[in-house]
């Protein structure tokens, strides 16, 4: 008599732990109407959308951007280019730490305003060190400043990339022109990626960004410069939206000194070809073997 | 969980002895092909578009204001510092001879800062013509090629120039899609004082993490 009746009472503690433990579990999915359509929830990735599917999520993304920042915005999805493969180079021996070029960043690529946030950090060093470490980031004296040299550092755009590598759901990835893209509707937030990048290119969304309407940049991509939602990891993508149209990046365009070189490696005929060839060139944190697409160089 | 073979086998074997009904029979066989065919779909993948075509874009060079016009001190209405053109004063007044250096300037261009080698006012002016430049073997060009002033002793600079690594631009990377505009030396240089003029920096960092606090230490 016993037995069975402590069977069947461990059977109902059993089920009653199990259906508890199954409703925390299932907690998200519950919620799942409040920020996420089910459009959403059950869309393929990225690299399998076809073209309708593509086109309807970006008229959603361009419905909600209107509904939240009240502007009317277009954004495309515009794909890589043949025979194109994007490279990119800074001259160490004329860049003044102006950082407009962080600020055409900032505008450009519609980052929040309340950080200041942007995707080139220019850092501060002594001449003749190398050390990254002793750098500062937030100098605000005149510069250039006596015995200073600036050392601008965005999204290398690595050929073997640790940030792609390390991503659990292929949120983000190397595209045929060279661009690390993430797509920020698939990105989960763990920040694997911002944790392994060395040049700590990669930026966290910790809270939606605020940016004034008459501030958002209305010509925008998916995988580039629309506005980001709150928990996902950010990039430099070249400024995709506009280099694969065959504009030149913003922070080149706002570079008063013309550090900036940025080019088609694949065209022999190329400045950015020209620079690799004749200058002092050198990679960052070469012996990571990251293999960079971003490359530094002097004049003499 | 792990199983062991044991296990495995006998689950397969007890699995071969149960008669399942047909109609479950065939949505098992089913299954895994109807969700492999919505999973996969037969979408190509996404195309690449042509390559950038033969360059057709023009590469111009921006005119500053400064070749054709100076500075004044006084401000127009809208508080933009007033600029005077050359000739205004010059169709009037055309002076026969150069000062030698800028000292030497009483009436007019007074106050001028010149900070640019050894040279004197001569080595490119040209007295009673300020719309031209004179080269160091004596021919005359024309006031807004004054690059190829410059480009005699700023070689350097020059090679560097024409490969696109040294002064600013604007446009297309891709000159089959459209043009280029690219700075002129005197848009970032003046010519009386060319060292460039250090500035204060814009937007500053404030993304926490990154800027140093000293009661977070270094990192």
């Amino acid at each position: 008599m016993s037995g069975p009746n402590r069977r069947v009472a461990l059977k109902v503690v059993g089920a009653t732990l199990g259906a508890g433990a199954f409703a925390y579990a299932a907690q998200p999915v519950a919620q799942w109407g409040a920020g996420l359509s089910l459009e959403e929830t059950l869309r393929r990735h990225y690299k399998e959308l076809t073209p309708d599917e593509l086109a309807q999520i970006l008229r959603r993304l361009e419905a909600e951007t209107k509904e939240k920042y009240g502007v009317d915005v277009r954004i495309d999805d515009i794909p890589a280019q043949e025979g194109v493969s994007f490279g990119y180079a800074l001259n160490l021996s004329i860049c003044i730490g102006c950082r407009k070029c962080a600020e055409a960043c900032h505008q450009e690529n519609n980052h929040d305003r309340r950080t200041n946030n942007s995707y080139i950090r220019v850092i501060e060093m002594e001449q003749g060190s190398f050390e990254l470490e002793r750098g500062t980031v937030d100098y605000d004296h005149a510069v250039p400043a006596p015995g200073k040299f600036y050392m601008p550092v965005q999204c290398h755009q690595c050929d073997d990339a640790p940030c792609v590598k390390v991503c659990p759901v292929e949120a983000t990835w190397k595209e045929k022109d060279g661009i690390v893209v993430v797509d920020y509707d698939w990105c989960i937030g763990c920040r694997y990626c911002e944790a392994a990048c060395p040049y700590h290119a990669r930026r966290f969304n910790w809270r939606e960004p605020e940016i004034p309407a008459d501030e958002i940049n209305p010509d925008q991509a998916y995988l580039s410069n629309r506005i980001r939602p709150q928990g996902v990891v950010e990039k430099c993508t070249f400024c995709l939206h506009r280099t694969r149209r065959g504009l030149l990046p913003a922070c080149l365009e706002a570079c008063p000194t013309g550090a900036r070189v940025f080019g088609n490696l694949l065209d022999p005929s190329s400045d950015i070809r020209w620079v690799l060839e004749n200058k002092r060139v050198y990679v960052l944190k070469e012996e990571l073997g990251t293999r960079p697409r971003f490359f530094y160089f002097f004049d003499e | 969980m792990i199983l062991s073979k044991e296990h495995a086998s006998t689950d397969v074997a007890l699995a071969r002895r149960v008669q399942w009904p047909p109609a479950v029979r065939i949505t098992a066989l089913l299954a895994p092909a109807a969700i492999a065919l919505a999973c996969c779909g037969s979408d190509p993948p996404r195309a690449l578009r042509p390559p950038p075509g033969p360059p057709t874009g023009r590469i111009e060079i921006h005119q500053p204001e400064r070749l054709t016009s100076i500075a004044s001190d006084q401000r127009d209405a809208l508080g933009r510092p007033l600029r005077v053109a050359c000739v205004t004063c010059h169709s009037q007044r055309v002076p026969t001879t150069l000062p030698s250096t800028v000292t030497e300037l009483d009436e007019f261009h007074q106050g001028l800062r010149f900070e640019h080698g050894a040279l004197s006012c001569g080595s490119c002016h040209v007295a009673g013509d300020q719309r031209s430049l004179r080269r160091a073997d004596g021919t005359m060009i024309d006031m807004r090629d004054a690059m190829d002033l410059c480009r005699q002793c700023h070689g350097p600079q020059t090679r560097d120039y024409d490969h696109g690594s040294h002064g600013g631009m604007t446009g297309h990377w891709d000159l089959s899609v459209g043009g280029r505009v690219r700075n002129h030396c005197v848009d970032c240089h003046d010519p009386h004082t060319p060292a460039f003029q250090p500035s204060l920096p814009v937007l500053p960092p404030r993304d926490h993490g990154i800027t140093r606090q000293p009661s977070r230490g270094d990192h």
